[in-house]
C-alpha cells in the first residue's frame, strides 16, 4: 500500500516532463511520455490491487479500506487537513476504469492526433487530466476531492478547447467550464455546511458522524445531499445542468471517449456513491436523485433520435446511460450503480474511440447523412461498433446487458413508475443506437457510398480491438466497489417484468430496423412538415439552451452591458482622478523661480511660528 | 549683563536686518547680491543669539554665532563658486533666467 502515492504522480510526473518541454520535444518522445506514463500507472493500479486481496486475504475487514497519509496540508483552527490518499473497493474500482480504459484512449490517440501540430500539448492535458481523475477517487477528503474535481474541470474545458482556432470549440468550452461551476458552487456550499455540521472533512469520518448526528429525513441531510446532488448533477451532465456535455462534442474524439464518456462524467456517480451514508438519511434526496436520472435518460434519448451528429448522437446516449446510473443510486442499487459505470466506461469508450476511426477515415465527417455503406469499407470499426451498440442497447449476453438489467429490477422494487421509465429509455436506447447503427454502417446515403481512406498508425485498432473483448465479458468482473456498498435487496419482481426489460430492446431494434432500412412506417421519422416544430424541438435538446438563454444568458449580457462603465470602479476611479489634480496643483509651484521659492518658504515659515504663538 | 531695553532693542534690530535680508532675498535678481542678503539674514540671526546670550549670561549664544558665521562662510564659498560656474555658462547671474532646473 506504500506505494499507492504512485498511481497518481506517474500521470502527473509525465505532465511535469511534457509541459517543461516545451513544445521541444519530439513527437515520438511526447509519445512514449504520454502513454507510457498512464499505461504506468495501470500496472501500479494492478500491483496495488494484488497487494489490496492480499491483505483482504489476511483478514481484513469486509469493505475497510487504507490510508495512506502523505503530509499535512491543511491547518487552520480546527480544520485539519492531510493530504492523504484511501483505498477501499470503490475507489479501486475507479483505479480500474481510469487507468485501463485511460491508457488504451492514450494509446488510440496516440495514432488518432499523429498529424495534429500541437500533439506534445495534447498528451500535457490528458496527463493533467488522468492524474486530477486519480486524485479524485483517491482522496482521503473532501477537500483534496475537490481539488481533483475542479482538476478535471480545468483539463475538460483545456480539452474542449483544444482546437481553439475556430471560435465555436472556445465557446463550447467555455461553456462546459461555466455550466459545471454552477454545480461545483453548489458542491462547495455543501462541504461548507458539512464542516459546520460535523466539524470534519475526512470522507470516512463524515460517514460515521453523520447517521450519529443527523436525524433521518431532518432538514439537514436533505439540504447537504441536495447540494451535493448539484454537484453531481453539474460534472455528470444531468438536467438541469446537461446543456454542456453535446457541446463538449468539440473537442478531439480521445477526448470525448475519456473525459466525456468513460471517466469524468461519471464523477458525479462516485460522488453520490462515496455519501451515500449521508443521501441514505434523506429519503426526499433520493428521491431526487432517482427522479433526475430518470428524466435525464428519456430527454436524453428522445434527443438522440433526432441528431445527425455521430459524436452528438454518442453524447445524448452518455447522458441517458448516466441517467440509469443516476436511477440505480436512486433505488439504493448502488452496486449496480457502479457496475453500470464500469461497463459503461468501456463499452462507450469503446463507441466513441470507434466513431473517430470512422470520422477519421470519412476526412473528418461527422454527419451522418454522408455516411451509409460503410460496413464492406471499415470492417474492424464496424464490428467494434456492433459490439458496443450491442452493449448500449443491453442485449444479453453482453456486458451492457449484465449491469442494466440489476439497475431495472432495482427500480421495479423502489417504485413502478421508475421501471415503467427506465424501460421505455431501454426502448429509446435500441431505436437510436440501431438507427445509428443502420445510418452509418448499412444502406447507401443519396451521394453514393463514401469513399473512406485508411488511417495510418498501428494504435488505432488494438484499443479498439481490445476494448470490445472487454466489453463482451465485463459483466463476469466481480467488482471489489461491492464490499464498500450496502448489499442491494434482492429482487424478486415478477417474471414478465423481467422478460419485459429483455424484450423490449429487442422490439426497439426490430422498429428501428423497418423504419431505417426497410423503409416501412415512414411516419415515425416525423419527416412531414407538419412535425417540423416538435423535431426541431427534441433535435435542440428540448429547448433548454433556448430556455437557460432566455433566462440566465440575455440578462446576464443586459446586466453587463448596463454596467460597462463599472459602477463599482467609480471608487478607485475617483482616487485616480483626486491624486491627478493634486498633482496638477502642487506641480504648478514647481516653477523653477527661486524667489518664489523663498517667498514661500518664508510665508510656510511665518505661518507655522504664529501657528506655535497663538494657539 | 545689559539692560532689559537695550536686549529689546538688539531683538527689533537683529528683526529688522533679517526682514531686510529677506526682502534683499525676494526683490534681487542678481546672484551676487541675494547672496550678500542672505549674509545679512544670517548675521541677524547671530546678532539675535548673541543678545540672547547676554541676557541671560549663558555662553551658547556666541558659540551658536560662531557656528552661523562658519555656516555663512561655508555657504558664501560654495554660492560663489556656483555663480562664477553660472556666469561663466551663461554670462548672466540673473537668476531668472537660471531658472532651467525646472522640471
Amino acid at each position: 500500500m506504500n506505494l499507492l502515492w504512485l498511481i497518481p504522480t506517474l500521470p502527473f510526473l509525465g505532465f511535469t516532463i511534457l509541459v517543461l518541454s516545451s513544445g521541444r520535444m519530439s513527437r515520438e518522445r511526447a509519445r512514449i511520455v504520454g502513454v507510457g506514463s498512464v499505461a504506468l500507472a495501470f500496472l501500479a493500479t494492478i500491483y496495488i490491487a494484488t497487494q489490496y486481496y492480499a491483505a483482504a486475504a489476511h483478514g481484513l475487514d469486509h469493505g475497510a479500506g487504507f490510508t495512506v497519509s502523505l503530509w499535512p496540508w491543511i491547518t487552520a483552527g480546527s480544520l485539519n487537513l492531510n493530504f492523504s490518499l484511501y483505498l477501499d473497493g470503490l475507489s479501486l474500482s475507479m483505479l480500474f476504469v481510469i487507468t485501463g480504459v485511460g491508457a488504451l484512449i492514450h494509446l488510440y490517440a496516440s495514432g488518432y492526433m499523429w498529424d495534429d501540430p500541437d500533439y506534445t500539448r495534447f498528451f500535457t492535458y490528458m496527463n493533467l487530466f488522468v492524474a486530477a481523475m486519480l486524485m479524485l477517487v483517491l482522496a482521503d477528503n473532501l477537500v483534496l476531492m475537490f481539488l481533483g474535481w475542479e482538476g478535471v474541470g480545468l483539463c475538460s474545458f483545456l480539452l474542449i478547447g483544444f482546437w481553439y482556432k475556430d471560435p465555436k470549440n472556445g465557446y463550447a468550452a467555455r461553456k462546459a467550464f461555466v455550466v459545471t461551476r454552477a454545480g461545483d458552487t453548489a458542491f462547495a456550499i455543501g462541504l461548507f455546511l458539512l464542516f459546520r455540521e460535523l466539524g470534519s472533512l475526512e470522507i470516512q469520518e463524515i460517514l460515521h458522524l453523520a447517521p450519529e448526528n443527523f436525524e433521518m429525513g431532518g432538514n439537514m441531510p436533505t439540504l447537504i445531499s441536495a447540494l451535493l446532488l448539484g454537484g453531481a448533477v453539474g460534472k455528470s451532465a444531468q438536467i438541469p445542468l446537461q446543456t454542456w456535455l453535446p457541446d463538449a462534442m468539440a473537442g478531439p474524439t480521445p477526448v470525448s471517449a475519456l473525459i466525456h464518456a468513460a471517466t469524468m462524467v461519471t464523477a458525479g456517480v462516485y460522488l453520490i456513491a462515496r455519501c451515500h451514508p449521508v443521501f441514505l438519511l434523506s429519503p426526499i434526496a433520493m428521491t431526487m436523485v432517482a427522479s433526475i436520472g430518470l428524466i435525464t435518460l428519456l430527454v436524453a434519448g428522445f434527443t438522440a433520435l433526432n441528431q445527425w451528429d455521430i459524436k452528438r448522437v454518442l453524447a445524448y446516449s452518455t447522458m441517458s446511460q448516466i441517467g440509469y446510473m443516476f436511477l440505480a443510486l436512486g433505488v439504493e442499487a448502488w452496486d449496480s450503480s457502479i457496475f453500470h459505470l464500469m461497463t459503461h466506461a468501456i463499452f462507450k469508450a469503446l463507441l466513441f474511440l470507434t466513431a473517430g476511426s470512422i470520422i477519421l477515415a470519412m476526412h473528418h465527417e461527422q454527419d451522418i447523412r454522408k455516411m451509409g455503406g460503410l460496413r464492406k469499407q471499415l470492417p474492424v470499426p464496424f464490428w467494434c461498433f456492433l459490439i458496443g451498440s450491442a452493449c448500449l442497447i443491453a442485449l444479453p449476453p453482453t456486458s451492457g446487458f449484465w449491469s442494466k438489467e440489476p439497475i431495472l429490477l432495482a427500480a421495479w422494487e423502489a417504485d413502478p413508475i421508475f421501471w415503467y421509465g427506465a424501460v421505455f429509455g431501454a426502448f429509446l436506447t435500441a431505436v437510436y443506437t440501431t438507427r445509428l447503427m443502420l445510418l452509418v454502417f448499412f444502406g447507401t446515403p443519396e451521394g453514393g457510398i463514401p469513399k473512406t481512406h485508411e488511417p495510418k498508425g498501428w494504435q488505432l485498432h488494438p484499443p479498439l480491438i481490445i476494448l470490445a473483448g472487454l466489453s463482451l465479458v465485463a459483466g463476469l468482473f466481480n467488482l471489489p466497489a461491492a464490499d464498500v456498498l450496502p448489499h442491494a435487496h434482492e429482487h424478486h419482481p415478477p417474471l414478465w417484468v423481467e422478460i419485459t426489460g429483455i424484450l423490449l430492446p429487442v422490439v426497439g431494434i426490430f422498429i428501428g430496423w423497418q423504419v431505417f432500412l426497410k423503409g416501412r412506417w415512414q411516419a415515425l421519422r416525423m419527416e412531414s412538415p407538419a412535425f417540423d416544430g416538435l423535431r426541431k424541438f427534441l433535435a435542440s435538446g428540448w429547448g433548454f439552451d433556448w430556455l437557460y438563454d432566455i433566462l440566465l444568458v440575455k440578462p446576464f449580457m443586459a446586466l453587463a452591458k448596463a454596467n460597462r462603465n463599472d459602477i463599482v470602479d467609480l471608487v478607485p476611479k475617483a482616487v485616480v482622478v483626486a491624486s491627478s489634480q493634486c498633482y496638477y496643483f502642487f506641480s504648478r509651484g514647481q516653477n523653477g523661480q527661486l524667489r518664489f521659492y523663498v517667498a514661500t518658504m518664508a510665508a510656510a515659515a511665518i505661518m507655522i511660528i504664529s501657528l506655535a504663538l497663538f494657539t | 549683563m545689559i539692560d532689559a531695553v537695550i536686549i529689546d532693542h538688539a531683538f527689533i534690530l537683529a528683526g529688522i536686518l533679517f526682514c531686510l535680508g529677506l526682502a534683499g532675498v525676494l526683490v534681487r535678481r542678481n546672484l551676487v547680491f541675494v547672496l550678500i542678503s542672505l549674509e545679512v539674514m544670517l548675521n541677524a540671526a547671530g546678532l539675535a543669539f548673541i543678545a540672547a546670550g547676554s541676557a541671560w549670561g549663558q555662553p551658547e549664544g556666541q558659540i551658536m554665532f560662531l557656528a552661523v558665521v562658519t555656516l555663512g562662510a561655508a555657504e558664501v564659498a560654495v554660492g560663489l563658486g556656483l555663480t562664477l560656474l553660472l556666469f561663466r555658462r551663461f554670462n548672466s547671474v540673473d537668476i531668472d533666467q537660471l531658472n532651467q532646473l525646472k522640471g
